[in-house]
């Protein structure tokens, strides 16, 4: 179907087959997935792109493991995900997987460090030294003097690197980022991807979802989807280059 | 045994966790867990309160209790239930003291008894002074060693003073009237008579019925006397058995004596009361206990009460924090630790409404004692402390578990969209 734009270097940390999400609504079925193949491995970034409706969220909730495919295998680290438990999925969740959200979903009534350290409250190893934990995790996006302010003293931007702090604070194998710029102006939305390349070269695997052409600077694997299909798997040059040629690309207009 | 040590480090560790969770929850909403707690705080201060007072109240009806010795006897007159001597006037049914003769003499588990006449309420005078009212008992000499009450000067009612004018006063009349100290020798008028006091006996520890505040005296004068103020008076008496065991028999022979003085037909009701003391008690003590169910009750409906405020405030605030709980479960929480996130936050909740509610009761409880003399053993025994927490975290949890299991079977995803 597609050309898989996968580099063969490194462990694959997720692998999808046949992977399929049906809504029924009413006695409409909706294919919001509707056969998925990926194979993500260690420390690839990708940028999910496309219309609206094509997918992108959903995938990345099946990814983050906060919701099931109806059809098709899910495996991460080599463990399948498919046929787990609740328990499971959360510690899951709580262990390989960060997730950022467009609307960053930070607890008002805590401030920045505790917000960080909540993922570690759901740890079994987290409880312990957990704020040691939190702020090097805030160092790490640049937060280091805002620990103790609370969700409506921040800035936006730095809303979300307190929203990434979280994700990261588990060390967690993949980070994953559903349109994590949408709320943002696009001076901080630079910013934001800047981050998100940092965290890169520092060996952190990222999988993005953006409508923004400017990430392809960042990211190295570009994935395009239609109608619940994964359409192009391309490098970022490769991808580039088809759009350039005038290629019928989905998402190429900024919603 | 070293995966039991760890199963038991994660136990503790979950535990901590959910009342961390929940204590900071509480702390963010401040303003909203003082209101959810009111209504147990109300049930809980309440429920203390009025054990408080009744077992002040048995308390003291104990101790009062005390003077007699466990031995004793009340004899009265009581109209019966049926028959024509149910309409009969008290003058026609009253006690006669010759229904009394010889009643040691026929009843053998008997130690004493003594007559005791009612004079009613006469004004007293002593020179300019005087007292409005004072309750006016004739006695028999033997009524001293059945009610112990202490002489304070001179000496009680004895076998001498028969027919003569003497009385004996309380300490509270004595300097009401303004007479010395000791004011054995001085004499006193009482309605239209002179009377000599011979002693001064200690007051009654006072029942208070009728109102604090409101002094009562009492005059003893010897039995016969009581004929010098009413022509028919009313007749009571106080008899005490050889010993506690035969106070059973003691009151058979009673009732047997009395119903042929008093010519009762043997189809006939009694038409008198021979009740021990300990019989009495047992009756106040079942009184009692159906008091405090009825207060159980009332204040079980108010805690029920209370506990559906908290379910519901519970709701509220789950509703309110869905995408909270979203995100909770999407960065890894458990089904498990939201529910005993909000598990504990409805215990402890209704936790620290029981203990404002103990201190307010105790607060309550204070007041109670100093409002009326009859309570003033008021206090809150423990076992009503203990039961008013069980009941309050029996609340927390029946009505927390609802809400909590909601919480817990949210979706994330669906959670997180919520608005
Ligand atoms: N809970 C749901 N119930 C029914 N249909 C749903 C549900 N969630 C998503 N869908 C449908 O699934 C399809 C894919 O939705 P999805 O949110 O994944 O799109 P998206 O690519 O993220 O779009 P956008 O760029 O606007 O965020 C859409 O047609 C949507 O209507
Ligand atoms: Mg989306």
């Amino acid at each position: 179907m597609s050309q898989q734009a996968s580099s063969t270097n490194g462990n694959v940390i997720i692998r999808l087959q046949g992977l399929k999400r049906f809504y029924r609504v009413g006695v409409e079925e909706i294919h919001a997935l509707d056969g998925v193949e990926l194979e993500v491995r260690e420390n690839e970034y990708i940028a999910v792109m496309g219309h609206s409706g094509s997918g992108k969220s959903t995938l990345m909730n099946v990814l983050g493991c906060l919701d099931r495919p109806s059809e098709g295998s899910y495996e991460i680290d080599g463990e399948n995900v498919t046929r787990m438990g609740d328990a499971e999925l959360a510690s899951i969740r709580n262990k390989r997987i960060g997730f950022v959200f467009q609307s960053f979903e930070l607890l008002s009534q805590l401030n920045a460090l505790k917000n960080v350290e909540m993922p570690l409250l759901y740890a079994s190893n987290g409880w312990f030294g957990r704020s040691a934990r939190a702020k090097k995790s805030l160092e790490r996006v640049g937060l280091g003097d805002r620990m103790k302010h609370k969700p409506n003293q921040l800035s936006g931007g730095e809303k979300q690197r307190v929203a990434i702090a979280r994700a990261l604070v588990c060390n967690p194998s993949i980070l994953l980022a559903d349109e994590p710029t949408g709320n943002l102006d696009s001076k901080t939305s630079e910013n934001i991807l800047e981050l998100f390349g940092e965290l890169h070269k520092q060996g952190q695997t990222i999988i993005i979802v953006t409508h923004e052409r400017d990430v392809a600077q960042h990211a190295k694997r570009i994935i395009r989807m239609q109608d619940g299909r994964i359409l192009t798997d391309l490098t970022s040059e490769q991808d580039e280059a088809k759009s350039q040629s005038g290629g019928d690309i989905p998402g190429k207009e900024k919603l | 045994m070293k995966g039991l040590f760890y199963a038991f480090l994660a136990f503790i560790q979950f535990v901590y966790q959910s009342v961390y969770l929940s204590l900071s929850q509480i702390w963010a909403n401040k303003t909203r867990s003082i209101l959810t707690t009111i209504g147990i705080v109300i049930g809980v201060a309440s429920t203390t309160a009025v054990i408080a007072a009744l077992t002040g109240l048995k308390a003291k009806i104990l101790s009062q209790v005390e003077t007699f010795g466990n031995n004793t006897i009340i004899i009265e007159v009581r109209w019966p239930d049926t028959g024509p001597k149910q309409n009969m006037s008290w003058r026609q049914l009253r006690f006669r003291t010759e229904e009394f003769a010889g009643l040691l003499e026929h009843c053998p588990s008997l130690e004493r008894y003594a007559l005791i006449g009612e004079a009613g309420q006469q004004m007293v005078k002593y020179g300019e002074k005087s007292v409005q009212y004072a309750q006016i008992h004739g006695v028999e000499p033997a009524w001293h060693d059945i009610e112990h009450r202490g002489i304070v000067v001179g000496r009680g009612i004895s076998v001498i003073d028969e027919g003569r004018a003497v009385c004996l006063i309380e300490p509270e009349l004595r300097d009401k009237l303004g007479l010395e100290k000791d004011c054995v020798g001085e004499s006193i008028r009482i309605g239209f008579r002179n009377f000599r006091i011979v002693g001064v006996i200690e007051k009654r520890p006072d029942l208070g019925i009728g109102g604090g505040g409101q002094e009562r005296y009492e005059i003893i004068i010897p039995f016969e006397m009581t004929a010098k103020f009413r022509q028919e008076f009313w007749v009571w008496a106080l008899a005490e058995s050889k010993s506690p065991e035969v106070l059973d028999e003691a009151v058979a022979e009673l009732k047997f004596f009395l119903r042929r003085t008093r010519h009762i037909q043997p189809d006939e009701q009694d038409t008198f009361s021979v009740e021990s003391l300990k019989s009495a008690i047992q009756t106040f003590n079942k009184i009692s206990i159906m008091v405090t169910l009825v207060a159980g009750g009332v204040v079980g409906i108010s805690l029920l009460v209370g506990g559906v405020g908290i379910m519901n405030i519970m709701l509220v605030s789950i509703s309110e924090r869905t995408k909270e709980i979203g995100l909770r479960k999407a960065v890894g929480a458990k089904k498990s630790a939201i529910l005993m996130q909000f598990l504990v936050e409805a215990v402890i909740l209704c936790f620290v409404g029981g203990i404002v509610g103990v201190g307010i009761g105790q607060l309550l409880t204070l007041a109670i004692a100093h409002s009326n003399p009859l309570l003033e053993r008021t206090y809150i025994p423990a076992w009503a402390i203990v039961l008013s927490f069980a009941f309050a975290a029996t609340v927390g949890i029946c009505f927390g578990i609802f809400p909590a299991i909601k919480a817990a079977r949210l979706d994330p995803i669906e959670a997180l969209r919520h608005e």
